[in-house]
């Protein structure tokens, strides 16, 4: 029972956060209701008990992506006003989708099985000691090693990428030019000049004298 | 208990509001993008109730790679964003017919 009043709790926070995400006007706003989002998400899969998965969420969403998104909000000097749509001509057609949509999931769902299955039935045999962490780990480290390797390998592209993209080039910025000074030669760097030795070469009789 | 039907009707209500959000705000690049992230979250939800439900370890494995990739598909996209800006100033998607056919 206590499960059940958990669960309606976090729906309704986690709608009503991702309803006021996506109205407000203040991105950073928007990007803290957004990490509100997560959290609750990441409440309801631990009551799932999918708990690495919970952990892992926060981790990277909330610890990572979200920071992200809010370092960007705040460097970016953006005119909310100017970026802001007009909500009214919008706002209606969206509303009318999402509706379409919510109608037919929840008519398919209905429908098909009734008042619903129980979430817990199948779990619910695992033993005290199971632990979720290690049975995803089990099965990454043998089944999936190959695409978890393509997994690491994607995210070296994207760090690769993200740098490239944002690097910038600003003007008076000394760098070295490793393939010219490789290539450089003699004849670039000194130049012999034939001269015509002063005097006899002799040493002066005064100079002799001392 | 927790349901199965709830867990699919409330992964239903998200992908609909983020669905939503892709409408209202469609002129701000930044919450286009947190609205995809919000529609990825919607869909690894249905993913943790059926691994739940029957027991099968392996749609939580999925939902770990999709994280993965919507981590480096934010990042590359923030990335494309803060170039954005730098050349034209702004972030509005409407800016952004230069390759109008």
């Amino acid at each position: 029972m206590l499960v059940e009043i958990l669960f309606w709790v976090f729906a309704a926070i986690l709608s009503v956060a991702a309803l006021a995400m996506i109205t407000v006007r203040n991105p950073v706003h928007a990007a803290l209701l957004l990490v509100l989002c997560f959290f609750t998400s990441a409440a309801i899969w631990l009551l799932m008990e999918a708990e690495f998965l919970a952990v892992v969420l926060i981790l990277v969403y909330v610890g990572a992506v979200m920071v992200l998104f809010l370092f960007v909000v705040m460097m970016l000097d953006i005119n909310v006003e100017e970026v802001r749509a007009r909500v009214t001509r919008y706002a209606l057609f969206g509303a009318i989708v999402a509706g379409v949509v919510v109608f037919e999931i929840v008519s398919v769902v209905w429908t098909r099985s009734g008042s619903g299955t129980n979430v817990d039935a199948v779990a619910a045999s695992l033993p005290a000691n199971h632990s979720n962490t290690a049975e995803l780990g089990q099965l990454l480290y043998t089944e999936y090693v190959y695409p978890f390797e393509l997994a690491a390998v994607l995210l070296l592209v994207a760090i690769v990428a993200a740098i490239s993209l944002t690097m910038r080039k600003r003007a008076g910025l000394k760098q070295q030019n490793i393939a010219k000074q490789v290539a450089v030669r003699r004849e670039d760097r000194i130049r012999i000049v034939k001269m015509p030795s002063e005097g006899s070469g002799q040493p002066s009789s005064t100079e002799k004298g001392a | 208990m927790i349901r199965l039907n709830w867990m699919l009707v409330l992964s239903s209500v998200l992908f609909a509001i983020s669905v939503a959000g892709m409408f209202i705000n469609r002129k701000n690049l930044i919450l286009l993008l947190m609205c995809v992230e919000l529609l990825l979250l919607s869909a690894n939800m249905n993913f943790v109730a059926f691994s739940r439900i029957t027991g099968d370890i392996h749609g939580q494995l999925f939902v770990f790679f999709v994280l993965t990739v919507a981590a480096a598909e934010s990042a590359i996209g923030l990335a494309i964003l803060v170039v954005l800006f730098r050349e034209r100033r702004s972030i509005n998607v409407e800016d952004l017919s230069t390759l109008k056919g």
